[in-house]
């Protein structure tokens, strides 16, 4: 296995993975903070958050990600011109690229998060909010201090599948010029041609990313739920 | 917010649209490919570009473009009329494996022969040489050369050699990589970008496409050298010089001229140094 050993030596392949990370870490706050006010929309009892809340997420979610990337890169950034980053920056293309990408990722696996959220929800019994009603709670306090903590404790094993979904999804960002660990792989590609050796790299790379998030969620899951 | 960035907005999503087709598009091929395949038919598989105007371009059902040309000569001389022959899209990274799978008997497509590529694969020819090149709005005078691009925005395709090449010449550059260059010109016609940098050849197919006629130049200051070769399987010496001879005889009976007028022409491009080349000998 001396490729292996020669792409290692010759290209970055730890940085481009840091940049895989980098866009994971990011989106997946972005997508944890934008999924649960979306899944509080859904379960409100206000109907036009409800509404909205739903269209959102069916729209987003059934809607390619090379596509909402692609928009928020060439649409919104070049087209529309809206910029996160100073246009005398240096790296202004750079900097716009991984933050509209990291927008654009959030945006588009919040719709996961709500459901995964929504399912959590779900195992609350309905005994508890209407307990939690009853002796007086608001809508926002029973939602905070009742449903949504074990919300959140019974939604762990399908919020880590989002998570693993998201840190392979970011991939799609070497589209829109984050040079993440797909980009390099393309460069890698373009100069020794495809081979074994290629995939065997970034292969193993995600699956040292993904399977200890999966274990983890597992264990956390089963640590954490709510026991009834 | 004026009307006419709306209006852009709106031609950006019909171009993420046409990707997205593109995409479901490339999947109906190969299973197109190995239908016709199991067929029985004597037809060539000839892998080439769908996506680069000037070089080769499916429209619909029609094929055009210099690739599309060269390999029509080259499939007759080998005994394969026009109609017989199996378009198979090619992509640049998929290449090698196209042809050491078999799923293709020659790929003409823009394939620059290189040393880490013939580890892989053989050539035969090369049938064109090109050269990396600049694409600059038409009335943008101050990008000249690779040199006037520090510190200015350029356009290319994530992995390619091109956008490597720029990288390492001039550090100063901004490069913005999208998946294929038809992603780059609105940004470079709305000022997004100041560049696009690519063959020469895909440049001039670019600028010559209707909706972009005028808007565009090429700058006309090559700076590689990208010799274009037909890729077979690896150590197929008899296909190879077969393959050389119908270039050798495109070249001379002027099906070749032909070819450059008739697909890149129209952009006022005019071959560069090295042009018509003579095929390598076959190893």
């Amino acid at each position: 296995m001396g490729e292996i050993g020669d792409i290692l030596a010759k290209y970055d392949v730890l940085a481009a993975f840091g940049m895989t990370v980098y866009l994971t870490v990011f989106s997946a706050v972005g997508a944890l903070l934008l999924g649960t006010v979306l899944a509080i929309m859904r379960v409100s009892p206000v109907g036009v958050l409800r509404s909205l809340g739903a269209f959102y997420v069916n729209t987003v979610r059934n809607t390619p990600l090379t596509l909402i990337l692609v928009f928020c890169s060439l649409g919104v950034f070049f087209i529309l011109q809206l910029n996160l980053e100073p246009a005398s920056s240096p790296t202004f293309l750079r900097d716009n690229a991984i933050r509209w990408a990291i927008v654009g990722l959030a945006a588009y696996h919040a719709a996961f998060v709500c459901e995964a959220l929504r399912s959590g929800v779900n195992t609350v019994p309905a005994g508890q909010a209407e307990a939690a009603r009853s002796i007086g709670l608001t809508f926002g306090q029973s939602l905070r201090e009742v449903i949504l903590p074990q919300a959140f404790r019974g939604a762990i094993a399908p919020l880590g599948s989002v998570l693993i979904a998201l840190t392979k999804n970011t991939t799609v960002a070497s589209i829109v010029s984050v040079s993440e660990a797909s980009a390099l792989m393309k460069v890698i590609i373009e100069n020794e041609t495809a081979g074994t050796a290629v995939f065997l790299v970034f292969a193993i790379g995600f699956v040292v990313l993904t399977l200890p998030v999966g274990m983890l969620f597992t264990t956390l899951s089963r640590r954490l739920a709510v026991k009834r | 917010m004026t009307t006419r960035r709306w209006g852009a907005l709106a031609a950006t999503a019909a171009v993420a649209l046409g990707l997205a087709a593109c995409g479901s598009d490339a999947g109906n091929t190969g299973s197109g490919g190995d239908g016709g395949d199991s067929g029985g038919g004597s037809g060539l598989k000839v892998g080439i570009k769908f996506d680069q105007p000037g070089m080769g371009l499916k429209k619909g059902t029609e094929y055009s473009g210099m690739d599309v040309d060269v390999a029509t000569y080259i499939a007759k001389e080998l005994g394969t009329e026009a109609g017989d022959i199996q378009w198979v899209q090619a992509p640049s990274a998929q290449r090698e494996t196209l042809i050491s799978t078999g799923q293709v008997d020659i790929v003409v497509a823009t394939y620059s022969i290189t040393d880490a590529r013939k580890e892989k694969v053989s050539f035969a020819g090369p049938y064109f040489v090109a050269g990396q090149d600049l694409l600059v709005r038409a009335d943008d005078s101050s990008v000249t050369g690779p040199d006037a691009l520090d510190g200015k925005k350029l356009c290319s395709v994530t992995g390619s050699t091109s956008a490597q090449n720029v990288k390492e010449d001039v550090p100063g550059v901004q490069l913005q990589e999208f998946a294929t260059y038809s992603e780059c010109l609105p940004a470079l016609a709305n000022g997004g970008v100041d560049a696009l940098t690519t063959d020469d050849t895909i440049l001039a197919g670019y600028a010559s496409q209707e909706e972009y006629k005028g808007k565009f130049k090429v700058v006309g200051q090559p700076f590689s050298e990208e010799r274009y070769g037909v890729g077979l399987k690896k150590g197929d010496t008899a296909l190879c010089e077969k393959v050389n001879a119908a270039i050798t005889k495109m070249v001379t009976d002027g099906a070749w001229q032909k070819a450059i007028d008739d697909n890149l022409g129209p952009a006022g491009y005019k071959p560069g140094a090295g042009n018509p080349p003579t095929p390598d000998a076959c190893s």
